[in-house]
């Protein structure tokens, strides 16, 4: 008896027809392909962004350029890792920024009131983590779409750190946490950088490597078979707002300290920019795809285009645009891609085409 | 002949009285307020209550056309900097500009990137938050770029157009007529006409809108115009009520509409929601900030209480979702049973 | 039931029979079409004759091409080849829209209601009544669809929105689509598969007035029960082509499953040494509010046990329950004299249960994930050392259960949709088996299956009780149920109503249990 081996929407007769024409136009081929192909992708990219930095200074490829990149963006990239597991499995923390400010914020306020350092940086870690858990109990427990509940918990951590701090600015912070602000001992590597650097290792073999991480992958694809696996669906997504609240209070204090000084605004606006590297990266917005090598590579991206922008004295606004705009290639460029591959027969002959009126 | 059932009745009771509760909710805020310092009734307070939010309004009209659709438009922050500072500029130049024009210009601003964000979600297929961030960052550097560290001072603003952002018509502050205009218009239509009805569909079922026959790139293309056009408008307004605008005008504005636009009712997966809910959960957020101001509550609790709304309003809906679910699934049980 | 007159048989100048039961004019003749994609042969002759006020069955294996017909009246491909012509004009659709306009309605298995909407405006949408300016006349809105229900004689409130409608109720409105559409020519795919039997019998009556009122009615079913109940003539396809078509009367169930595989089946269900050894799963008193009441049995080593029922009766809500989906409201579950803790899947997996579910699709696969990863999803802790999956570990687990269950595929790192329905269901099982469970519950183990397939898929689980494995098999095709299992345990309406050794069972017994008309069991 021979079945034509042609994909299954034809063979199984509880595909509605017209479910075909509709469904996203990606076999796990071309997304596979296309995946790769944004790494390698980004590579390119990134290597031409260097090019371009040193054509446009020559001091570019020095050290210092590496120092100050990682200076500037170490507090994004630590946020942006966590933000890739969680949009991964199909939600999204927009409260990363709110929750930096107010971190931050419970820094300054408890070390101006005579807290030692230590406690206070471990009770804004606490914060973090309660702050993460929050998130989590919506998102799992409640059920509640995250997009909303983080918009939700964004206002609201933003909200507490301006009633902690106020429009005060703490300052004075311990003469050894400026340290963070200077290079490790006698190379150029910033803190943030080498703790960047350690993260992302350690999220990338969790990611990639590990039961939790394929779990990750199962639950941003098709949640219900995940559960039906014995993945513990709820408890992962919680775990991963727990890890983020946790690290974003981290970098509040990381910045803190490399500012010399902490405010209730500070941060503001920045969760878009970690979603945006994290976009950038590969990472789709509808879950189930992306690498944390993709997200480091974006950041590297990001990190170098800054630099040379802003030797040649483009404000940090305008660089915004270079920001938007790679952004809206990362999802128009796949896209271009998969029409252009619809077009060729052979592509055509592994699947039904679908004639679209 | 035709059985209502009890869930269905649930259900349509639940979706008319949340607006209903929306405006209740004001009441006891105001009345709370009142309580706690009097002056909070007077004039000069209520017309506050009513021009502050009339430029949210205006923006979270247009947000519930897209959210509406399933989608979301996160530019319409930077649209409206970008507008306040542009239609401020034409003033420069231009001091004798009629105010009309000068809120049309507003508009036309609007469009333009409503189009931009239309055209690229509605024909080239990709996700809208995506779209509309890339669209957020790229307005925003153009605007920076635009306003170069110059910021529009009042004294080269028309007292003409100084006097729409302040005046007002037997009482009401222009500003609020506008946006009670708008809403009108725009609430009357989304109920009345076809094109409009799409929108829901596309948002309840975008498989079955297709199927359907409806023209789904063309409406969705529109909704984001239109989203557009009403915060291009709102940046006119804008400079019309502060006459000052910085390059970080609007900043941030986005968030508190999607906000504004959840608590009143609408959907943020789409299919469902109303221009009037949107418009009230706008006001409602509004009047508590203005409120705690009054009540001499540091403004510093403004966020803070917000977000907690929001938590609560999404929490609520969710409720009410599964109650009716549920109530619906035991009817269809016992109805097979008898 | 009404009956039909004797046929005419007039022979048509292609050489098939056409029988004309109603001496009218056809409704839709289509004659030859084909359908290629690329150089797959997905309809070579699909041919068929619809009369006004008949129901016709369209019959066929998964990949005979009836879905691939359908899809051309429907207006979703449009033929390569042939002719179709409908009220004695040539057409030929370029979309959806076009065939709905042209008087042809399908109804899909899967919902295309707006939940947000009325049930009027659902019917109505993009075709609201308008009254001055355009604007929506949503009182005659209201009224044309109160219309329509009257027409079909179900009482659906038209104000209330579709949210929260039972598929069957679903299936109305999308009926009421149709009318509103005036088609002539009503589509249903496998209409009957998620009703209950109440439901089933409104949607006979449906169906009996649409027939009265002119239409022709087209099943595709694999229900031969229902269809020989519901429809006067039958055509069945294979390999893409079209094979025969008879009345309801001149044909038998063996002659229409002999034209749809194109050989007699023999022995479908096979033969397994029955002994069944100890105790595995006790469940006792399981209970959810408002699905299933005081279910007590158990299943024993070797032994295959089935839960038949009518859909709707709580089966799969059992089984579910029992593997800790769903939470239950009472009851105990005890694997091998331990108790374990329900609502919790990880818990009766680390008890040894495997659940291959109905929808393996949804539930039992993902899709875009490759077929290697798919078959360890369930091992993945197993195979991993310190955390890392071992890769070496995670193939070999692959290629030893596609060995042994002979699957077909191309490559490891494919992605699983890319297999036809019974390869994919291997890989589900590949999944639990590789977990080597005590007890294994398979949800509709033959769903959307090819014959040649089904066959390996009953053997296997033959093998599987000779080694010692307890299988709970839920089924809702008789003749696998009466085949297979070793006891029938028969569900009414949440409770159990009947056991059956397999001796003892018949069909018929059977299906009076499910209808509620038996004795309820005591445990």
């Amino acid at each position: 008896m021979t079945t034509p081996e042609i994909a299954v929407t034809t063979t199984n007769i509880s595909t509605t027809p017209e479910r075909e024409l509709l469904m996203p136009p990606r076999s796990f081929k071309d997304v596979l392909r296309s995946g790769v192909r944004w790494e390698s992708g980004l590579v390119i990219l990134f290597l031409a962004s260097l090019v371009y930095g040193w054509s446009v200074t020559s001091y570019f490829l020095n050290m210092e350029t590496l120092f100050f990149a990682g200076l500037n963006f170490g507090e994004i990239a630590i946020m942006a890792l966590p933000m890739t597991l969680i949009i991964i499995t199909g939600e999204i923390d927009l409260s990363v920024a709110s929750m930096l400010g107010l971190s931050a914020s419970t820094l300054g306020y408890l070390f101006m009131h005579g807290w030692n350092i230590w406690a206070a940086m471990a009770i804004c870690l606490m914060v973090g983590i309660l702050g993460g858990a929050l998130n989590g109990f919506l998102v799992t427990r409640l059920g509640l779409p995250s997009i909303a509940v983080t918009i939700g918990t964004l206002t609201l951590y933003r909200g507490i750190a301006l009633i902690v701090l106020g429009s005060n600015t703490a300052v004075g912070f311990p003469a050894w946490t400026q340290n963070l602000s200077s290079p490790i001992g006698n190379t150029h590597i910033a803190y943030d950088f080498a703790l960047f650097v350690v993260l992302a290792l350690v999220f990338g073999v969790v990611l990639h490597m590990t039961a939790l991480g394929r779990s990750i992958y199962a639950i941003g694809l098709q949640p219900e078979t995940a559960f039906f696996s014995g993945i513990r669906v709820k408890r992962i997504k919680f775990s991963l707002y727990v890890v983020s609240g946790f690290l974003c209070a981290f970098a509040g204090i990381l910045y803190t300290f490399q500012q010399a000084s902490s405010a209730s605004d500070t941060g503001v606006g920045l969760e878009l920019n970690v979603v945006a590297i994290a976009l950038f990266g590969g990472v789709s917005i509808f879950g189930g795809r992306g690498t944390i090598f993709g997200v480091v590579v974006s950041v590297a991206i990001f990190a170098s285009l800054q630099s040379s922008l802003t030797a040649i004295n483009i404000s940090g606004q305008a660089q915004s645009i270079v920001t938007g705009c790679l952004l809206l290639l990362s999802v128009l460029v796949p896209n271009a891609i998969e029409s252009m591959s619809r077009l060729w027969p052979r592509i055509r002959s592994r699947r039904p085409s679908m004639e679209v009126s | 002949m035709a059985t209502t059932t009890a869930g269905s009745t649930f259900v349509t009771k639940i979706l008319r009285f949340r607006e209903l509760a929306i405006v209740v909710a004001i009441v006891l805020v105001f009345a709370l307020t009142y309580l706690k310092n009097s002056s909070f009734a007077s004039t000069a307070s209520i017309q506050q209550m009513l021009s502050g939010p009339s430029i949210i309004i205006m923006l979270a009209v247009g947000e519930t056309l897209v959210i509406v659709t399933r989608n979301v438009d996160l530019s319409v922050g930077s649209v409206l900097g970008l507008s306040a500072y542009l239609v401020g500029d034409l003033f420069v130049h231009y001091p004798h500009m009629p105010v009309a024009v000068a809120l049309l210009v507003g508009l036309l601003i609007g469009l333009v990137c409503g189009v931009v964000n239309g055209a690229i979600v509605a024909y080239a297929r990709v996700p809208a938050l995506v779209v509309t961030l890339g669209m957020l960052y790229i307005i925003r550097g153009i605007d920076a770029i635009v306003v170069n560290g110059v910021q529009i001072q009042p004294s080269q603003i028309p007292q003409s157009f100084v006097n729409l952002g302040s005046g007002s018509l037997i009482g009401i502050p222009y500003l609020f007529w506008i946006a009670a205009v708008a809403v009108a218009i725009v609430g009357y239509v989304m109920r009345t006409f076809r094109p409009a009805r799409d929108l829901y569909a596309i948002g309840s079922n975008p498989e079955a809108a297709i199927l359907a026959g409806v023209r789904v790139p063309r409406r969705v293309f529109s909704a984001f115009a239109i989203s557009g056009a009403l915060a291009g408008l709102g940046g006119a307004l804008w400079l019309a009520e502060f006459a000052t605008v910085a390059s970080t005008a609007g900043s941030g504005y986005e968030l508190n509409v999607v906000a504004a636009v959840v608590v009143g009712g609408v959907a943020i997966f789409g299919g469902s929601g109303t221009i009037l809910g949107a418009a009230l959960g706008a006001l409602l957020l509004n009047t508590i900030d203005q409120a705690l101001v009054a009540s001499r509550v540091s403004s510093f609790w403004n966020q803070a209480v917000a977000g907690i709304l929001l938590l609560v309003a999404i929490a609520f809906d969710r409720y009410v979702s599964l109650r009716a679910e549920k109530i619906l699934r035991v009817e269809g049980a016992h109805r097979d049973n008898a | 039931m009404e009956r039909v007159e004797a046929p005419e048989e007039a022979p048509s100048s292609d050489g098939h029979t056409v029988v004309n039961p109603h001496e009218s004019e056809a409704l839709l003749v289509v004659e030859r079409a084909t359908k290629f994609f690329g150089p797959v042969k997905a309809l070579v002759n699909g041919s068929i004759t619809l009369y006004p006020g008949e129901a016709h069955a369209l019959l066929g294996e998964n990949g005979a091409g009836k879905s691939t017909l359908v899809k051309i009246l429907a207006g979703v491909h449009s033929a390569d080849g042939g002719y179709i012509t409908l009220d004695g004009v040539a057409v030929k659709f370029s979309n959806p829209i076009d065939a709905r306009e042209a008087g042809i309605s399908v109804i899909y298995q899967e919902p295309t209601l707006f939940p947000d909407l009325s049930i009027a405006e659902n019917i109505f949408m993009g075709r609201q009544p308008l009254r001055s300016g355009k604007r929506i006349d949503r009182s005659e809105m209201l009224r044309r669809a109160e219309d329509v229900f009257v027409r079909l004689g179900v009482p659906l409130e038209p104000s209330r929105l579709a949210r929260g409608l039972s598929v069957a109720d679903q299936q109305i409105v999308e009926i009421a689509k149709a009318i509103s559409f005036n088609a002539k020519i009503i589509i249903m795919d496998e209409p009957t598969a998620a009703l209950t039997e109440v439901e089933v019998q409104r949607l006979f009556d449906v169906v009996a007035t649409l027939r009265a009122q002119g239409a022709a009615i087209m099943f595709i079913s694999h229900r031969l029960e229902e269809v020989f109940a519901m429809c006067q003539r039958v055509t069945i396809m294979r390999d893409g082509a079209f094979v025969k078509t008879s009345t309801i009367d001149d044909i038998s169930i063996d002659d229409i499953i002999y034209s749809m595989v194109g050989r007699d089946i023999v022995s479908l269900y096979g033969e397994h040494s029955r002994t069944p050894g100890v105790t595995v799963l006790d469940v006792e008193h399981l209970t959810r509010e408002g699905v299933f009441t005081d279910i007590t049995f158990s299943v024993r080593a070797g032994e295959i046990v089935a839960l038949a029922g009518l859909v709707g009766a709580g089966r799969t809500e059992v089984a579910r329950g029992i593997f800790g989906i769903d939470k239950l409201d009472a009851g105990t579950v005890t694997m091998a004299g331990q108790r374990i803790k329900t609502g919790s899947p990880l818990q009766a997996m680390n008890a040894g249960i495997g659940f291959v579910p109905e929808d393996r699709r949804q539930q039992g696969l993902v899709m875009q994930m490759a077929i290697d990863r798919n078959a360890s999803l369930a091992s993945i802790a197993r195979l991993s050392h310190l955390g890392i999956i071992r890769q070496a570990s995670e193939r070999k687990l692959a290629s030893e259960w596609a060995a042994r269950l002979q699957l077909k595929f191309g490559r490891f790192s494919n992605p699983v949709m890319t297999l036809s329905g019974g390869n994919q269901q291997k890989v589900v099982l590949a999944k639990w088996l590789a977990r080597q469970p005590r007890l294994l519950i398979i949800d509709e183990p033959t769903r959307g299956i090819d014959i040649g397939t089904k066959a390996e898929v009953h053997r296997l689980l033959g093998e599987l009780v000779e080694q010692g494995i307890a299988v709970l098999m839920i089924s809702s095709e008789m003749p696998e149920v009466l085949g297979v299992a070793d006891r029938i345990l028969v569900l009414h309406e949440g409770r159990l109503a009947a056991e059956f050794s397999r001796d003892e069972a018949s069909e018929a017994l059977i299906m009076r249990a499910a209808a509620g008309q038996m004795k309820a069991v005591a445990s």
